[in-house]
């Protein structure tokens, strides 16, 4: 495999750790900044609480593509899986809380178990009306599928466009199994029409607020573990891996091991963005296995710079800005924007965004 | 016997049996079922309209007890044939057991129509009625008729109707007729008779024993085929992934979109041609269009793009991913996002019949169309210049440069290769897929499991590759549901990689590193 | 095999879709040794060392490290028993710094939470500039592996090989690229780790071979056609016929 662009691990330096530090504080102001009158210059609508709160999951999720993918190679395209899964254990545990709100007024069953005539709640949906449970799963199951399928591709050595392409078939077929209805998760429609979390009622400010911290927080949380293992020791094996892996095996090194680690970490920052991201949403559907999602994830890393963790997060808002504004401003346009962008960075702008702005800096 | 069968349909004895069977006709529910089953026996030409006009409410009854029969030209006495007056005359009615003596016995008449597309509906009607009375109209009828098919469910329906007799004697050679018969409904027939004759329970055991042996081979074969049918179609999906990413190496997520351009291209062509005196040449003619379009395509992007990306496969992916999004985009934009239709010429339409089995008759051009692609490949891999260069450029790329083969042609001309064998997989594609601008996505990952299945490299292995899943498809289809069918296959090619990472027909030693 | 046999090949051939690239080659070293291997091209030099470092299964034969069957196991385990191996196209990785690249390479618990929260002990880092120093890289230690020389990324690589403290050192053409000073200075160098440990080099530069002065095995067509000195294999008719003749 060839060496790809030659990046070490963003070692932070003083002035990047004030720049993210001041970015994590203008994020933490805009829901403070919703709370002030509309008539102030400073007020910030509940669009823009809601969207930013949707973006810094879609960053979570992008710093566990780029700790796979930028650091060790591991090109998933079954991450939007992963947040999926764990978008839909937090959704279990939403309906279970709607209780004998839902339209048919049932005590425990939701309303589709009740159109589809269950008679009772299956045994995989018991214990997610509690949050501590529901949470756990969020995490636990995409780490358990990403332990099974790392296991079985690392074992045999699947790597590279191999194992993209594996990871997307796997996307695929979920999808298609959430799609159908005796699968017990709502078919074609997914969870939706959610009422309250922890106590709160989802549509008001306060539970926006506590949802919106809870992503900040897992963000800097999400961070700090991927700094972590990129400046360690370890951090230099995965890029060893991503640059030479028989070699690193012949250092005495289990690659698989290490590749494994990596990517069921990978998978549970992934579940918990998807865990964060449906509260505040308000729907997951199996559109979100579709392997589209994953791929356009996989382009916010490369957008931002990959191997750079500044550079993931910087990627899925940067993206997403433009997402939002060109769906809007020009819808027929965004999908040639979004594949101009596969096309422009990876001929032209190996290191992203922030390699371009570290090139300028250098000079 | 014959003897018996001309004495059957005699007038003088029919004439009988229809006097003799009209006074039924007036008394109560079982009197009429009664007398219709006797009528249906008699073949008596004037039995039929009597029916039919049971059947539709037209024939009436005094209080006396005559019959009335109304047709457009007025009412008249049966059977004598006076003109009356309907004045109080109530119409007959019928309950269900006389609906269906009425069907059997209207069927045994028809089975007579000079009409044969009339004869066998009522010979299929005749089966459903089961009763005794039908045998001998039967047994009239097939000494005469002379259609294949349509003597083929008379016997059928006389198997079934003796099935019905109290004759143990007679119920034996349906239960022996029925037994050679390859057909859900004698096996349902022969169940149900089970319980009406408990003392043939065994004859009935091993005939349906034998149907059910029968059915079943029946049924193995039509699996079969449908999976063949599907694998073709991964086939010819495939195939031009086998040349850009078996043979090249190059990795291309706009495969998808290419077998799309070439099923807008067969649109296109047709809308082209339509009026004109090629119109039915429209399919035929969009082949080389479909090729040549994306191919131009595929020549494009090689050399505008993905050869700046040569030994980056990540990004080679990322890229074509893109490059799809904007083809797709593209596409919805000029054509808009709906369904376009590409119509089926005439001799793609239909059913084509094999032993008892009905093949859809655009499956089996599929399955050829995919062989004959396949076989095109192969030619101009193993006999053509460019095929041979092909070759050398692919196992050592600086040698072939010394040699003087122009490598950076050779790829672009490969990548169009490819690009142009998935436009014509559009092609027959248009004949059972909607053609709309995703019409690729859904190929993609399918095409790349076939060829990593297969193993990578292999034309022989793409084409094993894609029979084998569509078989295990089909196979499994009736077990799973075609959804869970295809999430196992998905499952199973993973394991499978576990056991042989570099697919069935894996290449070995040093060019494997390579 | 006697007791101080380290490295015991017995009757191994590998198959390559039936062309033999190993045939029945039976090679024994011992404890301490020096042992050249040389060859013309195809002779299965690489293929042997593949098969001693897993990368290779042997289609039949014995493999043994002391009494361990390396036939069983991977890479990652055969390195960790003590086997180390240096490959003719120097691999050394790229992003990372000379040091880092040594710092991967020392003698260390290799599992992922233990890479995780390694810190460099003083006894590590003067390991560590103890071989810098040995292979001549101490000024360039924090400059990526990418810039460096092909001679320079050879050394690297020996530095690596000696971090990993290995019992047995393959050494694929470790002089390819060098200059005739750095020949003779790998030379010493490999005559001086030898002794306490063994090794098998693998060479095309006979006066290389010469300089290192130990028991010589000619490999060719996948099995051993001639061992002993330098000079007595290089008047062996059969090595003459193989190299010369023809």
């Amino acid at each position: 495999m060839s060496a790809t662009t030659a990046t070490l691990p963003a070692q932070p330096r003083v002035t990047l750790r004030l720049v993210l530090w001041g970015a994590v504080l203008v994020l933490a102001l805009i829901p403070l900044l919703n709370q002030l009158p509309e008539t102030s210059a400073l007020h910030v609508g509940d669009f823009i609480v809601s969207i930013t709160g949707k973006w810094i999951t879609y960053a979570i999720l992008a710093l566990a593509i780029d700790l796979a993918w930028g650091y060790t190679g591991i090109l998933s395209l079954g991450h939007g899986a992963f947040f999926a899964l764990g978008g839909y254990a937090m959704g279990m545990h939403l309906m279970r809380l709607i209780g004998p709100r839902g339209a048919y007024g049932h005590p425990t069953l939701p309303d589709f178990m009740v159109f589809l005539g269950y008679p009772e709640l299956p045994w995989y949906w018991l214990g997610f009306d509690m949050f501590p449970y529901a949470f756990f799963m969020a995490l636990f199951i995409p780490g358990l599928l990403a332990l099974i399928v790392g296991y079985l591709a690392f074992r045999s050595r699947i790597t590279g466009v191999y194992l993209s392409i594996l990871t997307q078939a796997l996307t695929y077929a979920l999808m298609l199994a959430f799609f159908r209805n005796d699968m017990g998760f709502g078919g074609n429609n997914g969870f939706t029409d959610f009422k309250e979390l922890l106590g709160m009622a989802l549509t008001t400010p306060l539970a926006r607020a506590v949802l919106f911290y809870a992503s900040l927080v897992a963000l800097v949380g999400s961070y700090w573990i991927c700094t972590r293992i990129s400046v360690s020791k370890l951090g230099r094996v995965l890029v060893a891996i991503r640059d030479a892996e028989s070699r690193v095996r012949f250092l005495g090194y289990s690659t698989t091991q290490v590749k494994l680690f990596v990517f069921v970490i990978s998978a549970v920052l992934a579940g918990l963005a998807g865990a964060l991201y449906v509260p505040q949403v308000g729907i997951i559907n199996p559109g979100e296995f579709s392997p589209g999602n994953s791929i356009e994830a996989v382009i916010w890393v490369a957008v931002g710079g990959r191997g750079t963790l500044v550079g993931a997060v910087v990627g899925a808002f940067s993206v997403n800005a433009l997402k939002t504004w060109l769906t809007t401003a020009a819808p027929d346009l965004w999908l040639f924007a979004l594949g101009g962008l596969f096309v422009a960075v990876t001929l032209f702008l190996p290191r992203g965004l922030v390699g371009l702005f570290s090139r300028k800096v250098e000079k | 016997m014959l003897l018996a069968i001309l004495l059957l349909v005699s007038p003088a004895r029919a004439q009988d049996a229809f006097t003799a069977a009209l006074p039924g006709l007036a008394g109560g529910f079982g009197q009429i079922a009664e007398a219709v089953e006797k009528l249906g026996a008699s073949a008596d030409p004037r039995a039929l309209p009597l029916l039919q006009a049971l059947q539709e409410g037209r024939l009436l009854k005094r209080e006396d007890g005559t019959l009335l029969l109304q047709t457009d030209a007025g009412t008249s006495e049966v059977p004598t044939g006076r003109p009356a007056e309907a004045g109080d005359a109530e119409a007959v009615r019928v309950n269900n057991r006389v609906r269906g003596a009425l069907r059997g016995a209207l069927g045994s008449l028809q089975i007579l129509s000079t009409n044969p597309e009339e004869r066998l509906k009522a010979a299929e009607d005749v089966f459903r009625s089961r009763s005794a009375q039908n045998i001998a109209p039967l047994e009239a009828a097939l000494a005469r008729e002379t259609i294949p098919a349509i003597r083929a469910q008379l016997e059928l329906s006389l198997a079934a109707s003796r099935l019905a007799s109290p004759d143990n004697a007679v119920r034996l050679q349906g239960i022996n007729a029925l037994a050679e018969v390859t057909d859900q409904n004698a096996r349902a027939l022969l169940l149900e008779t089970k319980a009406q004759a408990p003392d043939l329970a065994r004859q009935i055991d091993g005939a349906v024993a034998k149907i059910e042996g029968r059915l079943k081979v029946r049924q193995m074969v039509e699996t079969f085929f449908q999976g063949l049918s599907l694998g073709s179609v991964l086939l010819l999906a495939a195939l031009g992934l086998a040349v850009t990413f078996g043979v090249m190496g190059v990795i291309n997520m706009a495969h998808g979109e290419m077998v799309m351009l070439g099923a807008y291209a067969t649109y296109m062509v047709q809308e082209a041609l339509s009026g004109t005196a090629l119109a039915p040449f429209a399919l035929p003619l969009a082949i080389p269009a479909a090729f040549l379009l994306a191919a131009a395509v595929g020549a494009v992007l090689e050399r505008g793009l993905i050869r700046y990306l040569y030994g980056r496969p990540l990004e080679t992916l990322l890229m074509t991913f893109g490059v799809g999004m904007i083809l797709q985009q593209a596409v919805r934009l000029i054509f808009g996002a709906q369904n376009r239709e590409v119509v089926s010429p005439a001799w793609m339409q239909g059913t084509l019949t094999l032993g008892g089995l009905s093949l859809t008759a655009n499956r089996v051009w599929i399955i050829v169309f995919g062989l004959l692609v396949l076989g095109l490949v192969v030619a101009a891999i193993r006999y053509t210049r460019f095929g041979l260069e092909m070759r050398a450029v692919v196992q050592n790329r600086r040698i072939a440069a010394t040699m003087g083969i122009r490598t950076g042609r050779v790829d672009a001309l490969t990548f169009a290769f490819g690009s142009g064998i998935a436009g014509m997989a559009g092609v027959a594609l248009s004949q059972i897929d909607n053609v709309s601008p995703n019409l690729g996505t859904g190929y993609i990952i399918d095409s790349f499991m076939v060829v990593v299945f297969g193993g990578v490299g292999s034309l022989a292995g793409t084409l094993v590759g894609a029979l084998t899943l569509g078989v295990l498809n089909k196979v499994m289809e009736p077990y799973a549901g075609a959804v869970l069918a295809k999430v196992v296959v998905l499952v199973g090619i993973m394991l499978f990689i576990q056991r042989r990472p570099r697919g069935m027909f894996a290449l070995k030693g040093r060019a494997a590193e390579a | 095999m006697t007791s101080h046999t380290i490295l015991y090949l017995d009757d191994v051939s590998v198959v390559f879709d039936g062309f033999r690239a190993l045939n029945n080659l039976s090679l024994f070293v011992d404890q301490g040794e020096l042992r050249a291997i040389i060859g013309p091209n195809g002779a299965g030099k690489t293929t042997m060392m593949d098969v001693i470092t897993g990368k290779t299964r042997p289609s039949a034969g014995t493999v043994k490290f002391r009494d361990t069957d390396l036939t069983l196991l991977d890479e990652a385990a055969i390195a960790t028993m003590g086997i180390g191996r240096k490959f003719q196209k120097p691999t050394v990785f790229d992003a990372l710094t000379v040091f880092e690249n040594l710092e991967l390479a020392l003698k260390a618990p290799r599992g992922p939470l233990a890479c995780l929260r390694w810190t460099l002990a003083g006894e590590a880092r003067s390991r560590i500039e103890k071989t810098l120093e040995e292979i001549g890289l101490t000024a360039r230690a924090q400059d990526r592996a990418a810039i460096l020389s092909h001679g320079q990324r050879q050394w690297l690589e020996i530095g690596m090989l000696l971090m990993q403290d290995p019992e047995l050192l393959l050494v694929d053409e470790p002089v390819a690229g060098m200059t005739d000073q750095e020949t003779e200075h790998t030379a010493a160098l490999l005559r001086r780790i030898a002794g306490t440990r063994s090794v098998v080099v693998v060479e095309h530069d006979l006066e290389f071979v010469r300089a290192l002065d130990c028991k010589v095995t000619v490999l060719c067509e996948g099995s051993v056609l001639s061992e002993g000195t330098i000079d007595q294999v290089q008047n062996d008719p059969k090595v003459v016929e193989v190299y010369l003749g023809r």
